[in-house]
């Protein structure tokens, strides 16, 4: 066995730390308060490939793998966590999806402008009336001529404020997973419009937004995969979506870490600095046994599906252990702060606040903990059921 | 236009440094090393460079077998080519030995331009680049912060106190590079991957032609760390009394009156 990482993953890992201690963390206090980022930080990220970090060089990725791939979002999120977020939707639920299923022209027009950094991506699977039971989608899009017509309304959609390029779900055939077909729209296109912009809990900078279809015109090679396999490419989209949820959710703890430690290193009460009595002791040594934990747990999803081999199951359980802790670290750093956490002149309660997403996008932790023991008590025919994609894991 | 880069794995200036048992060194283990930050604006520049005329950048270094992490980077950046000196001789080296034993590395490579850093940041000697241009025989320029090619010349800005010096160096030079040349560019992923493909030439002082390694002109005696701060010392009382305390520490302990 081997657990260290290879000389290449540890240049990614010295690179994205470097330019996030220097580019990111120095305004990430300022981007939760204010709710945005600036926009050239995407192309600074595109032109070092972590847009597009294991789609391969020539549709303009970064051309590594899974493992980077966690790398990059985990020392991402260590300095400010929505634009892990922001990285995460346009790597795993857009560009993946368009290289694992697009077309070769549909690779060439859009997947090259989104994995450079380019243009960017959102993912519009959600509806008011179906979240974790994603195949339930009531959007519609039925066939005129040449053209999709899609009618519906998408919620929860992170970029959908920025996004150019937009994954959208729709129902073209009957009820449940195999009446779904997924399709590529573009800022712009008739009848597509950004809807309410919500306002969160969390990741600030990244926006969240409602995206209303309203007899919306795709040109029919904008159909994604083939019709009625919609399902199949949301889930297996997904998987990859969950090891990288699990990176940034690492990042978040590990930042809640490394603030504790220094804070409670420096602060002194009763004569000594903090870190001198066993109560603190204990919650740094099981944050950082738990983040230790995840990071194998994540680092293994992601060998595995380099290894082109199905990870559902490992996907998940790296992403609800990860989530749980990042959650656990961050109230136990504010904890250790005290009265300095619950304030926001210091960052703990910002880690605090980024981490409870995690544990519900890209499936909660409840949608986590069913996808486990299905797969270990045996497989269950049900429609939530992964399906596992064709073609070449990414 | 073929440009050598000379560049140093050092460790990262972050990370607090402990001195060896035997005084003469600092402890490695727990020492996170990185390509020294003078030499990354050496890079950027030829890589610059290169972009703008055409070329080739060839990397050099001369150090343990961990300073090929150094020539990677470098490389991840956007350099051809390295060259990694390892020999068990170039731990005794003073920094004149390095820069003749860099010098025989580069000699062969019929280099336009080479490159150095100002200085490394854990020896802060900025003696290896001049050193290196001596061995060459060639025209030098030091710690410049902007470099312009013409017709077998280059203008080198350089800036001394209170004033900048405009030097005309004739090619090939040596070329010692300052912070504010530019801004070195972070290594993209396609570049990590080029960087892992590329094969490291390795050479000894045996392949260099160096049978006795270059007697040294400097020894290290010894090591010691700089004196703890002091902790901070508060005056109280009234005004006028505090005014005269602190004249007297002003003038009497800190002697700066």
């Amino acid at each position: 066995m081997e657990f260290t990482l290879s000389e290449e993953h540890r240049l990614v890992q010295s690179t994205v730390r470097e330019w996030a201690a220097n580019r990111l963390l120095p305004i990430a206090a300022e981007m939760d308060r204010t709710g945005s980022y600036p926009r050239g930080l995407v192309r600074e990220l595109g032109e070092m490939g972590l847009t597009g970090v294991f789609i391969p060089e020539e549709y303009g990725g970064g051309g590594m793998d899974m493992v980077s791939y966690c790398v990059v979002l985990e020392e991402i999120a260590r300095a400010e966590a929505a634009l892990a977020a922001v990285l995460s939707v346009n790597n795993s639920l857009v560009c993946y999806p368009l290289f694992a299923f697009g077309t070769e022209t549909q690779k060439r027009t859009y997947l090259t402008e989104l994995a450079s950094g380019r243009k960017l991506g959102c993912y519009c699977l959600t509806e008011p009336t179906a979240g974790s039971d994603a195949a339930s989608l009531r959007t519609s899009a039925r066939r005129e001529g040449p053209s999709w017509v899609l009618n519906g309304s998408k919620i929860f959609v992170t970029n959908g404020v920025e996004a150019d390029v937009l994954i959208v779900y729709a129902r073209t055939g009957s009820e449940g997973p195999h009446g779904v077909s997924a399709f590529i729209a573009e800022r712009g296109d008739p009848g597509l419009s950004v809807g309410k912009v919500e306002r969160k809990l969390g990741i600030h900078a990244s926006s969240t937004a409602e995206i209303v279809l309203q007899d919306c015109r795709l040109p029919a090679d904008r159909l994604l995969g083939e019709e009625g396999t919609g399902f199949t490419v949301a889930m297996a989209t997904l998987d990859g979506g969950r090891i990288g949820i699990a990176g940034q959710a690492l990042g978040i703890a590990r930042a809640a870490l490394e603030d504790s430690v220094a804070y409670a290193k420096d602060r002194r009460q009763f004569g000594r600095p903090i870190a001198e009595f066993q109560a603190t002791q204990w919650k740094i040594a099981d944050m950082a046994t738990r983040i230790q934990a995840g990071r194998l747990l994540m680092y293994r999803a992601a060998w595995i599906r380099d290894q082109g081999r199905r990870h559902t199951l490992e996907a998940s359980m790296a992403k609800l252990f990860a989530s749980e802790t990042a959650m656990w670290a961050a109230t136990h750093a504010v904890q250790i702060y005290g009265g300095y956490g619950y304030i926001q002149d210091y960052p703990v309660e910002r880690h605090f606040r980024d981490a409870k997403i995690t544990e519900i996008y890209e499936g909660t932790s409840e949608v986590q903990r069913l996808v486990i023991a299905r797969q270990v008590l045996g497989a269950l025919d049900h429609a939530v059921e992964p399906v596992r994609a064709g073609g070449r894991e990414a | 236009m073929n440009i050598v880069v000379c560049v140093k794995h050092v460790p990262d200036t972050e990370v607090p440094i402990k001195i060896r048992a035997d005084g003469r060194g600092v402890e490695e283990s727990g020492l996170n090393h990185v390509l020294n930050f003078y030499d990354e604006h050496g890079v950027e520049e030829a890589l610059r460079i290169k972009e703008r005329f055409g070329g080739t950048v060839t990397l050099v270094t001369a150090g343990p077998s961990r300073a090929v992490e150094a020539l990677r980077t470098g490389l991840a950046m956007g350099a051809d080519a390295a060259i990694h000196i390892q020999d068990p001789a170039l731990s005794s080296l003073d920094h004149v030995g390095t820069a003749r034993v860099l010098a025989a590395a580069i000699k062969p490579l019929s280099a336009d331009l080479v490159l150095c850093g100002k200085l490394s940041t854990d020896d802060n000697a900025a003696v290896v680049g001049p050193a290196v241009a001596e061995f060459l025989d060639l025209p030098q320029a030091t710690a410049i912060t902007k470099l312009e090619l013409g017709e077998g010349a280059a203008t080198a800005h350089r800036e001394v106190e209170g004033a900048v010096e405009v030097l005309e160096v004739k090619l090939p030079a040596v070329i010692t590079v300052e912070r504010g040349i530019n801004e070195p560019r972070y290594p993209s992923l396609p570049g990590i991957m080029r960087a892992r493909r590329t094969a490291v030439a390795a050479r000894t002082l045996a392949d260099l032609g160096i049978a006795v390694p270059p007697a040294g002109h400097v020894e290290l005696l010894n090591m010691t760390p700089p004196p703890k701060r002091q902790a901070g010392r508060r005056l109280e009382g009234e005004a006028a009394v505090i005014v005269q305390d602190l004249v007297r520490a002003l003038r009497e302990e800190a002697k700066v009156l």
